[in-house]
């Protein structure tokens, strides 16, 4: 299998504290990778300078062998990331179809079209993004109305618009009853083994994570502290020990 | 040298004036987030009220001290006390609503209080008297200083430390200071909301009073006094940061000191020197001296935009029957009404363009007269100097405009909230300046005279086709555009930065792109304007007309594509009428103002609109 | 003081004609539309509107021109130049005036100059001071009645001169009529008296004049003397810190319009004693013709008229006039043949007055004097009037200024 991200070395620092220290490791195609650790472990932060909302202080990020590192996150986007947010981020005065056409639309390259109505755009496309998903019957709603677990699934059509070769998605089960989570968690594994895409996500819910994840990152005061298959993940006594004394699911 | 000093003296009892009415500005913008407009009007309150106390003491007061400064203080109590009543009557039902509605509100307030104030002292200027114990001047340095200055230097320092005391020593200033900090949190904590703005609008309303009557022994007080200071405070409150009492200070500092040495040095520019400031200030530190972020003007109370549907089949249908009616009726008009059609239609494209970045695109301008104005005088310059025709001047009204957009809005569109609003009003007023000052290009306040149209224009009624043609085709042009794909992103960085970011949406430069292009169709209109008048002035650019605007994109609605056409029609239509029939037009459309926030807060279309989906469900 | 009748009264008139004469004259009225910035200038603009309601109610009262009422719809142009270019547009055409009168500010008047070039009107401004009206902006169809900014600066210039001062200091609002007023003293002034020497010009804005920082800046560059234009607002502001900071001591001033009630009286007894100014001694002129009408204007408005109320009537009275010399014909050509050379008595009782052919501008004159404090109100003494004829340039001079054909 190929390697989609490689990170070597990541570190930043707020105002002397260090966030995220020396940090790397690599995602392959088709793969899910959990990256997990208690609050304040710096999983957010680590996720962030991965698509360019933040810039690391050191460090190399590199999608499929181009250096990244720094970019800002729409040129990281065109680079083939998608992304889907803790709290969702779906443009709130458009119907669903509508936020899967702007994604389409951006990846076009067509943004500074002034003429053609946008909604007779990639219809179909978009149609069949949300079918995906299982959006399709919901097309037509404006998305501020959709309930949370829906909005999720919009993100992820949103996400998989430009066809990404990696999707970062940060706590994507927050806030959903376990039912739901088990069915979006199932759906992204589906479409990452069916496309090939490298799946990064970081998740509370350790249900969740041993159940989906084909390999498992654990963070602890910005330091990676361990690597490895679930069960390995899960024997490992470092982990235990930060779960342990933290208790162990924390949400 | 002695002069200097002197001269920093004269800036230190301008900066402490200034500082009182804005001090109870940012406090007030602090709790409530309202941009409070009317707080120049409260000021002006506390001067009248100062004045008729102080002059109109029975026997035995008059001239003492206690009967003076007695009365200066019950002056500032009870303009304190009118600020708590405009809240708990007005405010108070809106701050759920949109920041720019609830300036709308204030602006309905500002317009009451003229018209009341005029009925009350009458249009003349009055001369108050001399503060008694403080008439006279003191040597210093061998020049002679007023004492009352002196006084005034002191009156700053000791507000400021009050203020301080109060906010950190007592519960209520804890507890103020925490609302401004996170409102959702103080009401968690079970506190009254409701008491503590009233007290803050209160607190607010008294400073700027006694800013007021503490003027009185220095100027005299007239009817212009509220616009005059609500802008400079407007703009010591942004350059020291939203909220932010020690940002005031210094401020009130740099801008009082920056207008006595600007006297020195550059006598002719010190009305827009503060603007220049202002403008270096936010291009370097967005947020002001001591400023931190702020939410949205557009808060997060409020309610999502509502989609961007098709054009409703009975719009399209009335629309057209509007458009037949404007080809059919106006050769049966007299020219007056042709000629009033006109500046409709002018209106109309004007309003839209604005409209195009505030409600898609998400961003406030208060300063979009600079555009209407540039082109009226991309077009008049090149009639005046190179004797262009009709044609290539209005030709050059978009590009004139487009290109000032361009350079403007590049600064501007980095910025969020009311500071980006006040930058483009910066931008305007140095703009305003150009046209003003620049006699021997732009003919400084007399104009540029005898811009007239071609020949074959040169109707009432082919001026008028012509103006509808360029109006509604760009008018049209813009709706377009909001459905085109480029609208689309724009609407699409507004409801989510985040998100759009994420999907390769460079929301900067659509909202660059898109403020040039609202700014080239606002020059459309301008030229058209120039020539249906004949003559261009600095008011086109002035701060007026950008409100004027304003108003007729709010009392439209910002949610609605329709809302700019109505907002216009109404608005002018309105003020035009109202100023033949009453001679109370203020009060009156301050009222209506007033009300339409109250009671149709989605603006004139957003009214009908729901009326017609209620009509349906 | 005496009261105005105030805004509303203003502009309730804007919907209303002026009232109808006692006698109701025959035929159809003739309709005057009056622009002016009633809101923006009341202290002038009320007893402006007082005396020309008198003076057309005492033509009307006479039995009209050739039995033809003066009627007259005012408008208020809040002193912008495109207000009043909307109301001259809408007074033409919906209102159907025969001919526009009016305008104070300088901008407002040139604006509404060139809608009279355009549209073919005759316009008889009262008041706008501006030389461009009459010179490099003239035009066939606009007359001006009030001597202009180079006249008053030219009848002080005169008195300048005979001062000792060679260190000048200038100040005056920043427009268009402080500017060129500032322009012209300097000029002439040096012309009269080449040795003398500029130190300093402040150009506060109108209306907005930072008072006390204005005159620590006069104050430095340490004058012999001071040429002031403020007026209203402005000058009130600058005479307190002037008085309070002592920048009138062992100084002369000489100051234009200052000796005006309308600007004079606000002042209280702080009014300044002893500047040169020109103005109205409105109290101690008592020329027969003057005594008339100040008694009449007393009777009606119950006050004291002020430089305003003058301008008003001589402007009714140049209309009465040249409408006279045309037999009441309101044919827009035929009333500019007779606005040029047409003389008519004014309101100071110095005898007729002329409007130029060469220029269209009157030569009505102002009074020269200084001021002084009287039972503790600002007044002028020692006045003269200067005949406005003595302080035009040449004829050959202004053809040269004012474009031909």
């Amino acid at each position: 299998m190929s390697v989609v991200l490689e990170v070597e070395g990541l570190a930043k620092s707020f105002g002397g504290v260090r966030a995220v220290q020396g940090v790397g490791f690599a995602v392959d195609a088709g793969e899910m990778l959990a990256l997990i650790g208690p609050n304040g472990a710096g999983k957010s932060t680590c996720f962030n300078m991965l698509n360019g909302q933040l810039r690391p202080d050191a460090g190399r990020v590199r999608l499929l062998g181009r250096d990244i590192t720094g970019m800002v996150p729409r040129r990281v986007w065109r680079l083939g990331v998608g992304r889907t947010f803790q709290i969702t981020a779906t443009f709130g005065s458009m119907t669903v179809r509508e936020n899967v056409q702007m994604a389409l639309l951006s990846h076009a390259g067509r943004l500074l079209h002034l003429w053609r109505p946008a909604t007779d755009a990639f219809v179909a496309e978009a149609d069949a993004l949300l079918a995906r998903v299982g959006m399709a019957e919901q097309a037509d709603r404006v998305s501020a109305i959709l309930a949370y677990g829906d909005l999720k699934r919009l993100e992820l059509a949103i996400a998989l618009a430009n066809a990404p070769r990696l999707l970062l998605m940060d706590e994507p089960t927050a806030g959903m009853a376990p039912r739901e989570r088990v069915a979006l968690m199932e759906l992204t594994a589906g479409i990452a083994r069916e496309s090939g895409i490298a799946v990064l996500f970081t998740e509370h819910d350790m249900d969740v994570v041993f159940a989906h994840a084909d390999r498992i990152i654990v963070l602890d005061r910005g330091r990676l502290i361990a690597e490895g298959a679930p069960p390995a993940v899960r024997a490992n006594p470092e982990v235990q020990a930060v779960y342990l004394g933290a208790g162990l699911v924390h949400g | 040298m002695e002069d200097l000093l002197i001269q920093a003296l004269n800036g230190l009892a301008s900066a402490s004036s200034l500082f009182l009415v804005a001090s109870g500005l940012t406090v007030i913008f602090g709790v409530s987030r309202i941009v409070n407009f009317a707080h120049g009007s409260f000021y002006m309150l506390g001067a009248y009220l100062g004045w008729t106390l102080v002059t109109r003491l029975p026997e035995g007061l008059a001239g003492t001290p206690f009967g003076f400064w007695g009365g200066v203080l019950l002056a500032a109590l009870i303009t304190g006390l009118i600020g708590m009543v405009v809240e708990m009557l007005l405010l108070r039902r809106i701050y759920g609503s949109p920041e720019l509605f609830q300036l709308l509100a204030t602006f309905g307030v500002v317009l009451v209080v003229q018209d009341l104030a005029l009925m009350a002292w009458g249009p003349q200027d009055l001369l108050g008297p001399r503060a008694p114990l403080l008439r006279g001047s003191t040597d210093l340095l061998g020049l002679r200083f007023p004492r009352y200055e002196l006084f005034l230097i002191c009156v700053g320092p000791v507000v400021l430390g009050l203020l301080w005391l109060l906010f950190h020593r007592t519960r209520w200033g804890r507890l103020v200071r925490a609302a401004t900090q996170d409102r959702e949190m103080v009401s968690a904590l079970g506190i009254d909301q409701r008491r503590l703005f009233t007290g803050v609008f209160f607190l607010g309303s008294l400073l700027a009073g006694l800013g007021g009557a503490l003027q009185l022994p220095r100027e005299s007080v007239n009817l212009h006094m509220d616009l005059a200071i609500i802008t400079e405070a407007f703009v010591v409150v942004v350059v020291g940061g939203l909220g932010s009492l020690g940002g005031a200070f210094l401020a009130a500092l740099l801008i009082g000191e920056l207008h006595a040495f600007g006297i020195l040095i550059l006598p002719k520019i010190t009305l827009v020197l503060v603007f220049l400031v202002m403008a270096v200030v936010l291009v370097v530190r967005p947020h002001g001296l001591l400023g931190r972020a702020s939410a949205p003007v557009r808060g997060a109370a409020a309610a999502p935009d509502p989609p961007v549907g098709p054009t409703p089949r009975p719009l399209v249908i009335a629309g057209f029957a509007a458009l037949a009616l404007l080809i059919v009726v106006p050769p049966f008009l007299r020219d007056y009404e042709v000629s009033i059609l006109v500046d409709l239609a002018v209106f109309v494209l004007f309003a839209a363009s604005l409209h195009f970045i505030m409600g898609p695109g998400g961003m406030a301008s208060f300063g979009h007269a600079a555009y209407f104005g540039a082109g009226a005088y991309g077009a008049a310059l090149l009639v005046k100097h190179l004797a262009a025709p009709m044609g290539i001047g209005l030709a050059a009204a978009p590009l004139a405009a487009g290109l000032l957009g361009l350079a403007f809005g590049w600064f501007c569109v980095r910025l969020s909230g009311v500071y980006a609003a006040m930058l483009t009003l910066a931008f305007a007023q140095i703009a305003w300046s150009v046209a003003f000052q620049w006699v021997e290009v732009t003919g400084g306040d007399n104009g540029i005279l005898g811009v007239w149209p071609a020949a074959w224009a040169n109707t009432k009624l082919v001026y008028f086709y012509l103006t509808l043609a360029l109006c509604l085709g760009g008018t049209l042009l813009l709706r377009r555009v909001v459905r085109a794909p480029f609208g689309m992103a724009l609407r699409a960085q507004r409801d989510s930065t985040l998100r759009a970011e994420a999907i390769g949406i460079d929301g900067f430069r659509i909202r660059w792109l898109a403020f040039a292009l609202a700014a080239a169709m606002a020059g459309i209109a301008g030229g058209l304007f120039a020539y249906a008048k004949g003559s261009v002035f600095p008011t086109y650019l002035a701060i007026s007309r950008s409100v004027d605007a304003l108003l007729m994109v709010l009392l439209g609605g910002v949610q609605t594509l329709s809302g700019p056409i109505l907002g216009a029609i109404g608005f002018a239509g309105m003020q035009e009428q109202l100023m033949r029939a009453s001679d109370l037009w203020r009060l009156i459309m301050g009222g209506v103002i007033i009300a339409l926030v109250l009671f149709f807060p989605q603006g004139l279309a957003g009214a009908v609109r729901r009326l017609w989906e209620g009509r349906r469900a | 003081m005496a009261t105005e009748i105030g805004r509303r009264g203003i502009l309730a008139g804007a919907t209303l004609l002026a009232t109808p004469g006692l006698v109701r004259a025959q035929g159809e009225a003739i309709r005057i539309g009056e622009i002016n910035s009633y809101t923006a200038q009341p202290a002038f603009l009320a007893p402006y509107r007082n005396a020309w309601v008198l003076a057309v109610e005492q033509v009307n009262a006479a039995g009209g021109i050739n039995g033809r009422r003066l009627e007259t719809v005012f408008r208020d142009d809040a002193g912008r130049p495109e207000d009043a270019v909307r109301h001259a547009g809408e007074l033409v055409n919906a209102e159907r005036v025969h001919l526009l009168a009016g305008g104070f500010l300088s901008n407002v008047g040139l604006a509404i100059g060139d809608f009279a070039r355009q549209n073919r009107r005759l316009f008889v401004a009262s008041e706008p001071l501006t030389d461009a009206l009459v010179w490099a902006q003239g035009n066939r169809y606009t007359f001006r009645l009030r001597p202009s900014t180079y006249m008053q600066a030219a009848m002080l210039v005169e008195e300048a001169a005979k001062l000792p001062a060679r260190r000048w200091a200038t100040v005056a609002p920043n427009y268009e009529y402080g500017q060129s007023a500032v322009r012209w003293f300097k000029e002439l002034l040096t012309r009269a008296k080449p040795d003398v020497q500029f130190v300093g010009d402040q150009f506060p804005a109108l209306g907005r004049i930072d008072a006390g920082a204005t005159v620590q800046a006069l104050a430095s560059t340490t004058p012999d003397a001071i040429f002031n234009v403020t007026f209203g607002a402005d000058l009130t502001n600058f005479v307190r810190q002037g008085n309070t900071r002592g920048l009138f001591e062992r100084r002369r001033v000489v100051s234009v319009l200052t000796g005006e009630p309308e600007y004079l009286l606000p002042l209280g007894d702080e009014a300044p004693e002893n500047w040169i100014v020109t103005g109205y001694p409105w109290e101690d002129l008592n020329t027969p013709g003057h005594v008339t009408f100040r008694d009449a204007y007393r009777q009606r408005w119950n006050e004291a008229p002020r430089l305003g109320s003058v301008v008003a009537y001589d402007t009714v009275s140049a209309i009465a006039a040249m409408l006279r010399k045309t037999g009441a014909n309101t044919e827009t050509e035929g009333m500019v043949e007779a606005m040029r050379g047409l003389s008519f008595p004014t309101a100071f009782g110095t005898g007729d007055v002329t409007f130029r052919a060469v220029d269209h501008q009157s030569t009505l004159g102002a009074y020269v004097g200084r001021t002084a404090l009287r039972n503790g109100r600002g007044t002028m003494v020692d006045w003269r009037y200067a005949d406005g004829a003595r302080y035009l340039p040449a004829d050959e001079v202004v053809r040269g200024l004012r474009p031909q054909g």
